[in-house]
Protein backbone atom coordinates (compact mmCIF):
# COMPACT_ATOMS: atom_id res chain seq x y z
CA UNK A 1 0.00 0.00 0.00
CA UNK A 2 1.51 3.49 -0.92
CA UNK A 3 1.07 5.98 1.84
CA UNK A 4 -1.35 8.38 0.81
CA UNK A 5 -0.32 10.87 3.88
CA UNK A 6 2.53 10.51 6.23
CA UNK A 7 3.18 12.40 9.55
CA UNK A 8 6.29 12.28 10.36
CA UNK A 9 7.57 13.51 14.29
CA UNK A 10 5.16 16.96 13.80
CA UNK A 11 5.18 19.13 16.32
CA UNK A 12 3.14 22.59 16.59
CA UNK A 13 3.50 25.04 18.98
CA UNK A 14 0.84 27.96 19.50
CA UNK A 15 3.06 30.04 21.08
CA UNK A 16 3.60 28.44 24.84
CA UNK A 17 1.31 25.65 23.96
CA UNK A 18 2.01 22.66 22.47
CA UNK A 19 -0.96 21.56 20.20
CA UNK A 20 1.03 18.50 19.14
CA UNK A 21 3.67 16.54 20.16
CA UNK A 22 5.73 14.20 18.15
CA UNK A 23 3.26 13.02 15.91
CA UNK A 24 3.71 10.09 13.36
CA UNK A 25 1.17 8.04 11.51
CA UNK A 26 0.81 7.09 7.99
CA UNK A 27 -2.54 6.52 5.73
CA UNK A 28 -2.46 4.01 3.32
CA UNK A 29 -3.86 5.20 -0.25
CA UNK A 30 -7.84 3.98 -0.10
CA UNK A 31 -8.00 3.85 3.35
CA UNK A 32 -10.44 5.74 5.87
CA UNK A 33 -8.39 6.70 8.60
CA UNK A 34 -10.80 8.42 11.70
CA UNK A 35 -9.15 10.32 14.16
CA UNK A 36 -10.45 10.93 17.37
CA UNK A 37 -10.41 13.25 20.58
CA UNK A 38 -11.62 15.53 22.07
CA UNK A 39 -12.14 19.23 21.10
CA UNK A 40 -8.15 20.91 21.66
CA UNK A 41 -6.83 17.22 21.50
CA UNK A 42 -4.80 18.53 18.03
CA UNK A 43 -7.22 17.48 15.38
CA UNK A 44 -7.97 21.08 14.19
CA UNK A 45 -4.01 21.52 13.85
CA UNK A 46 -3.13 18.32 12.48
CA UNK A 47 -5.85 19.19 9.72
CA UNK A 48 -4.79 22.53 8.97
CA UNK A 49 -1.35 21.07 8.58
CA UNK A 50 -2.60 18.83 6.01
CA UNK A 51 -4.43 21.27 4.29
CA UNK A 52 -1.47 23.72 3.53
CA UNK A 53 -3.02 26.06 5.44
CA UNK A 54 0.17 26.30 7.89
CA UNK A 55 3.59 24.64 8.50
CA UNK A 56 4.51 22.97 11.22
CA UNK A 57 6.86 24.40 13.82
CA UNK A 58 9.29 20.68 13.39
CA UNK A 59 8.64 17.63 11.67
CA UNK A 60 6.92 16.61 8.71
CA UNK A 61 3.77 16.49 6.79
CA UNK A 62 3.94 14.40 3.50
CA UNK A 63 0.95 13.82 0.98
CA UNK A 64 1.61 11.02 -1.97
CA UNK A 65 5.59 11.61 -0.93
CA UNK A 66 5.42 15.56 -1.74
CA UNK A 67 5.96 18.18 1.87
CA UNK A 68 3.19 19.53 1.86
CA UNK A 69 4.90 22.71 3.48
CA UNK A 70 7.99 22.13 0.35
CA UNK A 71 5.32 22.03 -2.07
CA UNK A 72 2.23 23.14 -0.87
CA UNK A 73 0.74 23.59 -4.62
CA UNK A 74 1.33 19.55 -5.72
CA UNK A 75 -0.68 18.84 -2.61
CA UNK A 76 -3.93 21.05 -3.27
CA UNK A 77 -4.41 19.83 -6.69
CA UNK A 78 -4.73 15.92 -4.99
CA UNK A 79 -6.20 17.29 -2.15
CA UNK A 80 -10.54 18.17 -1.46
CA UNK A 81 -11.17 19.22 2.39
CA UNK A 82 -14.48 19.53 3.88
CA UNK A 83 -14.30 21.57 7.17
CA UNK A 84 -16.63 22.27 9.87
CA UNK A 85 -18.10 25.56 8.30
CA UNK A 86 -19.96 25.00 4.94
CA UNK A 87 -17.74 27.06 2.49
CA UNK A 88 -21.33 28.03 0.86
CA UNK A 89 -22.75 31.37 0.04
CA UNK A 90 -26.20 31.27 1.32
CA UNK A 91 -27.24 34.16 -1.49
CA UNK A 92 -25.83 31.68 -4.54
CA UNK A 93 -27.64 28.56 -5.55
CA UNK A 94 -26.55 25.22 -5.01
CA UNK A 95 -25.15 24.95 -8.49
CA UNK A 96 -23.71 28.50 -8.70
CA UNK A 97 -21.55 27.73 -5.09
CA UNK A 98 -20.29 24.47 -7.15
CA UNK A 99 -19.54 26.38 -10.38
CA UNK A 100 -17.73 29.12 -8.66
CA UNK A 101 -15.67 26.58 -6.28
CA UNK A 102 -15.40 24.33 -9.58
CA UNK A 103 -13.47 27.83 -10.96
CA UNK A 104 -10.98 27.89 -8.33
CA UNK A 105 -10.10 24.02 -8.40
CA UNK A 106 -9.46 25.19 -12.24
CA UNK A 107 -11.83 23.53 -14.11
CA UNK A 108 -12.28 24.51 -17.57
CA UNK A 109 -15.79 25.42 -18.89
CA UNK A 110 -17.09 22.61 -20.69
CA UNK A 111 -15.22 20.23 -17.46
CA UNK A 112 -16.87 22.31 -14.67
CA UNK A 113 -19.85 21.87 -16.17
CA UNK A 114 -19.67 17.95 -16.32
CA UNK A 115 -18.00 17.79 -12.94
CA UNK A 116 -20.67 19.61 -11.63
CA UNK A 117 -23.61 17.74 -12.91
CA UNK A 118 -21.62 14.66 -11.72
CA UNK A 119 -21.44 15.14 -8.49
CA UNK A 120 -25.00 17.05 -8.05
CA UNK A 121 -25.52 13.12 -9.28
CA UNK A 122 -23.64 11.42 -7.21
CA UNK A 123 -24.74 13.29 -3.78
CA UNK A 124 -28.66 13.27 -4.87
CA UNK A 125 -28.45 17.40 -5.51
CA UNK A 126 -30.07 17.33 -8.89
CA UNK A 127 -33.50 18.50 -8.25
CA UNK A 128 -32.07 21.54 -5.37
CA UNK A 129 -29.36 22.23 -8.00
CA UNK A 130 -31.73 25.87 -8.70
CA UNK A 131 -32.32 26.56 -5.15
CA UNK A 132 -30.49 29.31 -3.05
CA UNK A 133 -28.57 27.32 -0.32
CA UNK A 134 -30.40 29.70 2.41
CA UNK A 135 -33.34 27.13 1.50
CA UNK A 136 -31.93 24.03 1.97
CA UNK A 137 -31.83 21.82 5.43
CA UNK A 138 -28.72 21.79 7.44
CA UNK A 139 -28.17 18.18 5.82
CA UNK A 140 -28.75 18.92 2.28
CA UNK A 141 -26.36 22.14 2.92
CA UNK A 142 -23.97 19.33 4.18
CA UNK A 143 -23.60 17.55 1.57
CA UNK A 144 -23.61 20.60 -1.02
CA UNK A 145 -20.65 21.11 0.94
CA UNK A 146 -19.36 17.40 0.41
CA UNK A 147 -20.12 17.90 -3.32
CA UNK A 148 -17.94 20.82 -3.63
CA UNK A 149 -15.13 19.25 -2.22
CA UNK A 150 -14.94 16.16 -3.96
CA UNK A 151 -15.66 18.60 -7.34
CA UNK A 152 -12.29 17.77 -8.81
CA UNK A 153 -11.76 14.39 -7.87
CA UNK A 154 -9.43 14.60 -5.22
CA UNK A 155 -7.55 11.03 -3.79
CA UNK A 156 -7.36 12.59 -0.19
CA UNK A 157 -10.34 14.04 1.17
CA UNK A 158 -10.35 15.45 4.68
CA UNK A 159 -13.16 16.08 6.58
CA UNK A 160 -13.49 18.09 9.80
CA UNK A 161 -16.67 16.63 11.86
CA UNK A 162 -18.74 16.04 9.02
CA UNK A 163 -22.00 15.63 10.45
CA UNK A 164 -21.73 18.08 13.55
CA UNK A 165 -25.50 19.33 14.20
CA UNK A 166 -26.89 16.78 11.87
CA UNK A 167 -30.27 14.50 13.12
CA UNK A 168 -29.66 11.39 12.80
CA UNK A 169 -31.25 10.70 9.40
CA UNK A 170 -28.83 13.43 7.69
CA UNK A 171 -26.11 11.64 9.51
CA UNK A 172 -26.62 8.20 7.92
CA UNK A 173 -27.31 10.01 4.34
CA UNK A 174 -24.02 11.85 4.59
CA UNK A 175 -22.28 8.72 5.63
CA UNK A 176 -23.75 6.89 2.82
CA UNK A 177 -22.68 9.66 0.44
CA UNK A 178 -19.24 8.98 1.69
CA UNK A 179 -19.28 5.05 1.28
CA UNK A 180 -20.42 5.41 -2.24
CA UNK A 181 -17.46 7.89 -2.97
CA UNK A 182 -15.58 5.32 -1.49
CA UNK A 183 -16.86 2.62 -3.15
CA UNK A 184 -16.48 3.98 -6.73
CA UNK A 185 -13.34 6.46 -6.67
CA UNK A 186 -11.04 5.00 -4.27
CA UNK A 187 -10.49 8.39 -2.19
CA UNK A 188 -8.82 7.94 0.54
CA UNK A 189 -10.63 9.52 3.67
CA UNK A 190 -9.50 11.19 6.99
CA UNK A 191 -12.18 11.80 8.99
CA UNK A 192 -12.33 13.94 12.49
CA UNK A 193 -14.95 12.79 14.59
CA UNK A 194 -16.28 12.98 18.13
CA UNK A 195 -18.91 9.94 17.27
CA UNK A 196 -18.12 6.59 18.23
CA UNK A 197 -20.59 4.84 15.55
CA UNK A 198 -18.58 6.91 12.86
CA UNK A 199 -15.17 6.06 13.91
CA UNK A 200 -16.43 2.15 13.94
CA UNK A 201 -17.16 2.94 10.27
CA UNK A 202 -13.43 3.56 9.43
CA UNK A 203 -10.60 1.04 8.75
CA UNK A 204 -8.28 2.37 11.76
CA UNK A 205 -8.39 4.82 13.98
CA UNK A 206 -6.03 7.41 15.97
CA UNK A 207 -6.70 8.97 19.14
CA UNK A 208 -5.31 12.43 19.75
CA UNK A 209 -5.21 13.50 23.18
CA UNK A 210 -3.12 16.66 24.52
CA UNK A 211 -1.30 16.74 21.24
CA UNK A 212 0.18 12.95 21.39
CA UNK A 213 -1.62 10.60 19.48
CA UNK A 214 -1.76 7.58 21.99
CA UNK A 215 -3.49 4.67 20.06
CA UNK A 216 -3.91 3.90 16.45
CA UNK A 217 -5.18 0.71 15.16
CA UNK A 218 -8.70 -0.64 13.10
CA UNK A 219 -11.59 -0.39 15.43
CA UNK A 220 -12.36 -4.12 16.54
CA UNK A 221 -8.40 -4.96 17.09
CA UNK A 222 -8.33 -2.01 19.87
CA UNK A 223 -11.32 -3.71 21.51
CA UNK A 224 -10.38 -6.79 21.36
CA UNK A 225 -6.96 -5.87 22.91
CA UNK A 226 -9.08 -4.99 25.65
CA UNK A 227 -10.39 -8.74 26.01
CA UNK A 228 -14.01 -9.82 25.30
CA UNK A 229 -15.18 -8.08 28.11
CA UNK A 230 -14.82 -5.67 30.50
CA UNK A 231 -15.88 -5.07 34.12
CA UNK A 232 -16.82 -1.97 35.70
CA UNK A 233 -17.83 -1.45 39.36
CA UNK A 234 -19.44 1.84 40.91
CA UNK A 235 -18.83 3.06 44.19
CA UNK A 236 -19.22 5.65 46.41
CA UNK A 237 -15.27 5.75 47.04
CA UNK A 238 -13.43 4.33 43.81
CA UNK A 239 -9.92 5.67 45.67
CA UNK A 240 -10.65 2.84 48.73
CA UNK A 241 -12.00 -0.09 46.02
CA UNK A 242 -8.86 0.22 43.99
CA UNK A 243 -6.67 -0.29 47.28
CA UNK A 244 -9.15 -3.16 48.33
CA UNK A 245 -9.31 -4.59 45.44
CA UNK A 246 -5.51 -4.94 45.12
CA UNK A 247 -4.78 -5.60 48.72
CA UNK A 248 -7.13 -8.79 49.26
CA UNK A 249 -7.64 -10.54 45.63
CA UNK A 250 -4.54 -9.12 43.92
CA UNK A 251 -6.40 -7.49 41.03
CA UNK A 252 -5.40 -4.41 39.59
CA UNK A 253 -8.26 -1.84 38.94
CA UNK A 254 -8.22 1.73 37.24
CA UNK A 255 -10.58 4.54 38.61
CA UNK A 256 -12.22 6.03 35.12
CA UNK A 257 -15.22 8.83 35.36
CA UNK A 258 -15.79 7.86 38.75
CA UNK A 259 -16.39 3.95 37.91
CA UNK A 260 -13.67 1.03 38.76
CA UNK A 261 -12.48 -0.65 35.84
CA UNK A 262 -10.97 -3.75 37.01
CA UNK A 263 -8.24 -6.13 34.94
CA UNK A 264 -9.30 -9.32 33.69
CA UNK A 265 -9.25 -11.60 31.43
CA UNK A 266 -12.20 -13.79 32.41
CA UNK A 267 -13.99 -11.12 34.62
CA UNK A 268 -17.74 -13.42 34.91
CA UNK A 269 -15.15 -15.72 37.07
CA UNK A 270 -13.93 -12.24 39.03
CA UNK A 271 -17.48 -10.89 39.84
CA UNK A 272 -18.31 -13.53 42.18
CA UNK A 273 -15.38 -13.31 44.07
CA UNK A 274 -15.22 -9.67 44.45
CA UNK A 275 -18.81 -9.54 45.43
CA UNK A 276 -17.75 -11.86 48.20
CA UNK A 277 -15.18 -9.81 49.71
CA UNK A 278 -16.42 -6.46 49.18
CA UNK A 279 -19.88 -6.16 48.35
CA UNK A 280 -20.23 -3.83 51.02
CA UNK A 281 -18.70 -1.18 49.04
CA UNK A 282 -20.19 -2.19 45.63
CA UNK A 283 -23.25 -0.47 44.45
CA UNK A 284 -23.46 -1.78 40.97
CA UNK A 285 -21.42 -3.78 38.27
CA UNK A 286 -21.59 -4.27 34.85
CA UNK A 287 -19.78 -6.73 32.66
CA UNK A 288 -19.85 -5.69 29.02
CA UNK A 289 -18.04 -5.77 25.57
CA UNK A 290 -15.61 -3.17 25.66
CA UNK A 291 -16.50 -0.38 23.11
CA UNK A 292 -14.47 2.81 21.81
CA UNK A 293 -15.23 4.66 24.49
CA UNK A 294 -13.25 2.01 26.85
CA UNK A 295 -10.48 1.88 24.37
CA UNK A 296 -10.39 5.80 24.66
CA UNK A 297 -10.62 5.51 28.53
CA UNK A 298 -7.97 2.76 28.41
CA UNK A 299 -5.54 4.97 26.09
CA UNK A 300 -6.21 8.43 28.17
CA UNK A 301 -7.35 7.37 31.83
CA UNK A 302 -10.19 9.33 31.19
CA UNK A 303 -14.16 9.39 29.78
CA UNK A 304 -14.52 10.51 26.66
CA UNK A 305 -17.52 12.80 27.26
CA UNK A 306 -15.74 13.83 30.56
CA UNK A 307 -12.91 15.01 28.89
CA UNK A 308 -14.99 17.25 26.07
CA UNK A 309 -16.52 18.99 28.44
CA UNK A 310 -13.01 19.81 30.05
CA UNK A 311 -11.22 20.19 26.86
CA UNK A 312 -14.24 23.00 25.45
CA UNK A 313 -12.89 26.35 23.77
CA UNK A 314 -9.10 25.74 22.88
CA UNK A 315 -9.16 24.64 19.17
CA UNK B 1 -5.41 32.50 -12.94
CA UNK B 2 -7.61 34.37 -15.01
CA UNK B 3 -10.85 31.90 -14.45
CA UNK B 4 -10.28 32.86 -10.61
CA UNK B 5 -10.21 36.37 -11.17
CA UNK B 6 -13.34 36.19 -13.52
CA UNK B 7 -15.30 33.55 -10.54
CA UNK B 8 -14.25 35.84 -7.48
CA UNK B 9 -14.88 39.27 -9.07
CA UNK B 10 -18.44 38.17 -10.23
CA UNK B 11 -19.06 36.62 -7.36
CA UNK B 12 -18.88 39.80 -5.65
CA UNK B 13 -21.06 41.51 -7.27
CA UNK B 14 -23.99 39.06 -7.42
CA UNK B 15 -23.82 38.33 -3.78
CA UNK B 16 -24.23 42.44 -3.44
CA UNK B 17 -26.90 42.88 -6.06
CA UNK B 18 -28.97 39.43 -4.53
CA UNK B 19 -28.97 41.73 -0.87
CA UNK B 20 -31.48 44.33 -1.69
CA UNK B 21 -30.54 46.14 1.42
CA UNK B 22 -26.73 46.78 1.26
CA UNK B 23 -28.04 48.73 -2.89
CA UNK B 24 -30.33 50.54 -1.12
CA UNK B 25 -27.92 52.12 1.02
CA UNK B 26 -25.02 51.97 -0.62
CA UNK B 27 -27.34 54.20 -3.46
CA UNK B 28 -29.03 56.62 -1.01
CA UNK B 29 -26.09 57.23 1.91
CA UNK B 30 -23.97 59.27 -0.08
CA UNK B 31 -26.98 61.31 -1.60
CA UNK B 32 -28.25 62.13 2.49
CA UNK B 33 -24.35 62.70 3.54
CA UNK B 34 -24.14 64.96 0.46
CA UNK B 35 -27.58 67.21 1.34
CA UNK B 36 -26.83 67.45 4.61
CA UNK B 37 -23.43 68.41 4.63
CA UNK B 38 -23.51 70.67 1.76
CA UNK B 39 -26.88 72.74 2.84
CA UNK B 40 -25.70 72.32 6.53
CA UNK B 41 -22.20 74.31 5.81
CA UNK B 42 -23.22 76.05 2.81
CA UNK B 43 -24.25 79.08 4.31
CA UNK B 44 -21.25 79.76 6.64
CA UNK B 45 -18.40 78.10 4.31
CA UNK B 46 -15.96 80.36 2.84
CA UNK B 47 -13.43 79.54 -0.01
CA UNK B 48 -9.67 80.74 0.38
CA UNK B 49 -8.26 82.24 -2.05
CA UNK B 50 -9.62 85.34 -4.04
CA UNK B 51 -10.63 82.64 -7.67
CA UNK B 52 -12.53 80.44 -5.32
CA UNK B 53 -14.29 83.18 -3.56
CA UNK B 54 -17.37 82.22 -5.21
CA UNK B 55 -17.63 78.39 -5.39
CA UNK B 56 -20.93 77.30 -3.64
CA UNK B 57 -19.90 74.40 -1.16
CA UNK B 58 -22.39 72.06 -2.50
CA UNK B 59 -20.30 72.45 -5.79
CA UNK B 60 -17.05 72.12 -3.51
CA UNK B 61 -18.21 68.89 -1.74
CA UNK B 62 -19.25 66.86 -5.13
CA UNK B 63 -16.06 65.42 -5.73
CA UNK B 64 -15.29 64.31 -2.16
CA UNK B 65 -18.57 62.56 -1.76
CA UNK B 66 -16.97 60.73 -4.93
CA UNK B 67 -14.45 60.26 -3.35
CA UNK B 68 -16.04 59.08 0.22
CA UNK B 69 -18.52 56.51 -2.22
CA UNK B 70 -15.30 54.96 -3.46
CA UNK B 71 -13.53 54.84 0.01
CA UNK B 72 -16.19 53.46 1.90
CA UNK B 73 -17.64 51.09 -0.91
CA UNK B 74 -14.18 49.97 -1.24
CA UNK B 75 -13.14 49.21 2.27
CA UNK B 76 -16.62 47.80 3.79
CA UNK B 77 -16.83 45.53 0.79
CA UNK B 78 -13.91 43.54 2.37
CA UNK B 79 -16.17 42.75 5.02
CA UNK B 80 -16.63 39.69 3.00
CA UNK B 81 -13.46 38.62 3.33
CA UNK B 82 -13.77 38.04 7.57
CA UNK B 83 -17.46 36.21 6.41
CA UNK B 84 -15.58 34.18 4.28
CA UNK B 85 -13.07 33.27 7.21
CA UNK B 86 -16.23 32.47 9.28
CA UNK B 87 -18.02 30.92 6.96
CA UNK B 88 -15.19 28.74 5.80
CA UNK B 89 -15.30 30.03 2.20
CA UNK B 90 -11.82 31.68 2.55
CA UNK B 91 -10.12 28.54 3.56
CA UNK B 92 -11.84 26.68 0.63
CA UNK B 93 -10.35 29.36 -1.65
CA UNK B 94 -6.79 29.29 -0.28
CA UNK B 95 -6.84 25.22 -0.02
CA UNK B 96 -7.88 25.11 -4.08
CA UNK B 97 -4.78 24.57 -6.27
CA UNK B 98 -5.33 28.34 -7.78
CA UNK B 99 -2.83 31.59 -7.69
CA UNK B 100 -2.48 33.54 -4.43
CA UNK B 101 -2.53 36.98 -6.90
CA UNK B 102 -5.99 35.76 -8.54
CA UNK B 103 -7.83 35.17 -4.99
CA UNK B 104 -6.05 39.10 -4.45
CA UNK B 105 -7.50 40.34 -7.37
CA UNK B 106 -10.63 38.43 -8.11
CA UNK B 107 -11.63 39.66 -4.40
CA UNK B 108 -10.50 43.64 -4.80
CA UNK B 109 -11.51 43.89 -8.20
CA UNK B 110 -15.18 42.60 -7.28
CA UNK B 111 -15.23 45.70 -4.39
CA UNK B 112 -13.51 47.92 -6.88
CA UNK B 113 -16.82 47.32 -9.46
CA UNK B 114 -19.18 48.30 -6.83
CA UNK B 115 -17.38 51.35 -5.55
CA UNK B 116 -16.88 52.62 -9.45
CA UNK B 117 -20.50 51.56 -10.30
CA UNK B 118 -21.64 53.62 -7.32
CA UNK B 119 -19.64 56.63 -7.55
CA UNK B 120 -20.74 56.48 -11.70
CA UNK B 121 -24.02 56.66 -10.81
CA UNK B 122 -23.21 60.12 -7.91
CA UNK B 123 -21.37 61.86 -11.32
CA UNK B 124 -24.52 61.69 -13.02
CA UNK B 125 -26.07 64.29 -10.58
CA UNK B 126 -23.19 66.57 -11.48
CA UNK B 127 -25.57 69.07 -13.80
CA UNK B 128 -27.15 69.84 -10.54
CA UNK B 129 -24.12 71.67 -9.12
CA UNK B 130 -23.44 72.86 -12.42
CA UNK B 131 -20.81 70.48 -13.20
CA UNK B 132 -20.72 69.62 -16.78
CA UNK B 133 -16.88 67.69 -17.19
CA UNK B 134 -15.95 67.39 -20.35
CA UNK B 135 -15.26 63.74 -22.44
CA UNK B 136 -11.42 64.03 -21.51
CA UNK B 137 -12.41 65.26 -18.06
CA UNK B 138 -14.98 62.30 -17.58
CA UNK B 139 -12.05 59.87 -18.79
CA UNK B 140 -9.74 61.32 -15.91
CA UNK B 141 -12.82 61.11 -13.22
CA UNK B 142 -12.73 57.11 -14.43
CA UNK B 143 -9.54 56.64 -14.21
CA UNK B 144 -9.23 58.30 -10.82
CA UNK B 145 -12.20 56.02 -9.48
CA UNK B 146 -10.36 52.68 -10.36
CA UNK B 147 -7.21 53.62 -8.83
CA UNK B 148 -8.97 54.94 -6.11
CA UNK B 149 -11.65 52.05 -5.45
CA UNK B 150 -8.63 49.36 -6.59
CA UNK B 151 -6.25 50.83 -3.58
CA UNK B 152 -8.71 51.30 -1.13
CA UNK B 153 -10.60 47.57 -1.74
CA UNK B 154 -7.13 46.65 -1.61
CA UNK B 155 -6.11 48.39 1.56
CA UNK B 156 -9.17 46.88 3.40
CA UNK B 157 -8.85 43.89 1.85
CA UNK B 158 -5.29 43.76 4.01
CA UNK B 159 -6.19 44.84 7.39
CA UNK B 160 -9.82 42.67 6.99
CA UNK B 161 -7.02 39.55 7.17
CA UNK B 162 -6.39 39.88 10.41
CA UNK B 163 -9.54 40.64 11.59
CA UNK B 164 -11.93 37.60 13.25
CA UNK B 165 -15.71 39.49 13.36
CA UNK B 166 -17.46 42.21 11.87
CA UNK B 167 -18.01 43.85 14.67
CA UNK B 168 -13.88 44.47 15.17
CA UNK B 169 -13.60 45.08 11.35
CA UNK B 170 -16.46 48.28 11.81
CA UNK B 171 -14.59 49.32 14.52
CA UNK B 172 -11.14 49.57 12.73
CA UNK B 173 -12.61 50.81 9.35
CA UNK B 174 -14.20 53.39 10.61
CA UNK B 175 -10.61 54.64 12.52
CA UNK B 176 -9.13 54.57 9.89
CA UNK B 177 -11.40 55.40 7.01
CA UNK B 178 -12.89 59.06 8.56
CA UNK B 179 -9.60 60.77 9.56
CA UNK B 180 -8.77 59.44 6.31
CA UNK B 181 -11.79 60.84 3.98
CA UNK B 182 -11.40 64.37 6.46
CA UNK B 183 -7.93 64.80 5.82
CA UNK B 184 -8.38 64.45 1.61
CA UNK B 185 -9.89 67.77 0.85
CA UNK B 186 -12.75 66.37 0.34
CA UNK B 187 -14.74 68.43 3.11
CA UNK B 188 -12.27 71.38 3.29
CA UNK B 189 -9.77 72.55 1.22
CA UNK B 190 -5.93 72.05 2.26
CA UNK B 191 -5.34 75.92 1.58
CA UNK B 192 -7.18 77.31 4.88
CA UNK B 193 -5.76 74.37 6.99
CA UNK B 194 -3.23 74.89 9.43
CA UNK B 195 0.18 73.96 8.79
CA UNK B 196 0.46 70.30 10.60
CA UNK B 197 -3.00 69.38 8.84
CA UNK B 198 -1.29 70.64 5.65
CA UNK B 199 1.33 67.73 6.26
CA UNK B 200 -1.12 64.96 6.96
CA UNK B 201 -3.34 65.52 4.39
CA UNK B 202 -0.34 65.50 1.89
CA UNK B 203 0.77 62.47 3.19
CA UNK B 204 -2.62 60.91 2.86
CA UNK B 205 -3.45 58.66 -0.14
CA UNK B 206 -6.76 59.82 -0.62
CA UNK B 207 -5.90 63.52 -1.00
CA UNK B 208 -4.06 62.86 -4.64
CA UNK B 209 -7.43 60.99 -5.22
CA UNK B 210 -9.97 63.61 -4.40
CA UNK B 211 -7.15 66.15 -6.27
CA UNK B 212 -7.24 64.35 -9.02
CA UNK B 213 -10.98 63.55 -9.13
CA UNK B 214 -11.76 67.70 -8.26
CA UNK B 215 -8.98 67.94 -11.80
CA UNK B 216 -11.63 65.59 -13.89
CA UNK B 217 -14.34 67.82 -12.55
CA UNK B 218 -12.90 70.89 -14.37
CA UNK B 219 -10.70 69.68 -17.40
CA UNK B 220 -8.87 71.27 -18.96
CA UNK B 221 -9.56 74.73 -17.81
CA UNK B 222 -9.76 75.23 -13.69
CA UNK B 223 -7.35 75.93 -10.72
CA UNK B 224 -7.71 71.98 -9.30
CA UNK B 225 -4.54 70.98 -11.59
CA UNK B 226 -2.48 71.94 -14.78
CA UNK B 227 -1.61 68.91 -17.20
CA UNK B 228 1.89 68.42 -15.36
CA UNK B 229 -0.07 68.23 -11.46
CA UNK B 230 -3.00 65.74 -12.79
CA UNK B 231 0.38 63.64 -14.29
CA UNK B 232 2.26 63.42 -10.76
CA UNK B 233 -1.70 62.67 -9.42
CA UNK B 234 -1.96 59.63 -11.68
CA UNK B 235 1.28 58.40 -11.02
CA UNK B 236 0.99 58.64 -7.36
CA UNK B 237 -2.53 57.00 -7.27
CA UNK B 238 -1.30 54.18 -9.34
CA UNK B 239 1.53 53.32 -7.18
CA UNK B 240 -0.61 53.13 -4.19
CA UNK B 241 -2.94 50.99 -5.83
CA UNK B 242 -0.01 48.87 -7.21
CA UNK B 243 1.88 48.91 -3.42
CA UNK B 244 -1.59 48.01 -1.61
CA UNK B 245 -2.45 45.15 -4.08
CA UNK B 246 1.30 43.83 -4.06
CA UNK B 247 0.70 44.06 0.33
CA UNK B 248 -2.37 41.85 0.17
CA UNK B 249 -1.30 39.40 -2.26
CA UNK B 250 2.42 39.11 0.16
CA UNK B 251 0.04 38.76 3.00
CA UNK B 252 -2.00 35.94 1.11
CA UNK B 253 1.12 33.95 0.88
CA UNK B 254 1.50 33.85 3.45
CA UNK B 255 -0.06 30.51 5.77
CA UNK B 256 -3.51 31.34 7.12
CA UNK B 257 -2.71 30.01 10.71
CA UNK B 258 0.44 30.15 13.00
Amino acid sequence: MIACLSVSEVTHRYGETVALDEVSFDVGTGERFGLLGPNGGGKTTLFRLISTLMQPSSGSVSVFGEDVSKNPEATRRRLGVVFQHTALDDQLTVEENLKTHAALVGLSGAEASRSVARVLDTFGLSERAKDRVKTLSGGLARRTDLARGFLHHPELLLLDEPTTGLDPIARRELWDALDRIRRTNETTQIVATHMMDEAERCDRIGILDHGKLVVIGNPENLKAKLGTETLWLETTNPQALTEQLKKTLAVDSRIVGGSVLVEASQPEMLLPKIYEQLSGQIEAASIRKPTLDDVFVAATGRAFQESEVRGQGSA
Amino acid sequence: MIRTIRTLWYREVIKFIRDRSRVVGALLQPLGFWIVLGFGFGGTFQMPGAQNGDMPYLEYLFPGIVALILLFTAIFSTISVVEDRQKGFLQAALVAPTSRLAIVLGNVLGGATLAVVQAALFVILAPLVGLTPTLAGLAIILLASLLTAVGFTALGFTMAWWLDTTRGFHAIMNLVLMPMWFLSGAAFPIDGAPAILQLLMKLNPAFYCVELLRAGFYWPTGSAGSPDVVGIEILLTTLFATATLGIATWVVRRPLFG
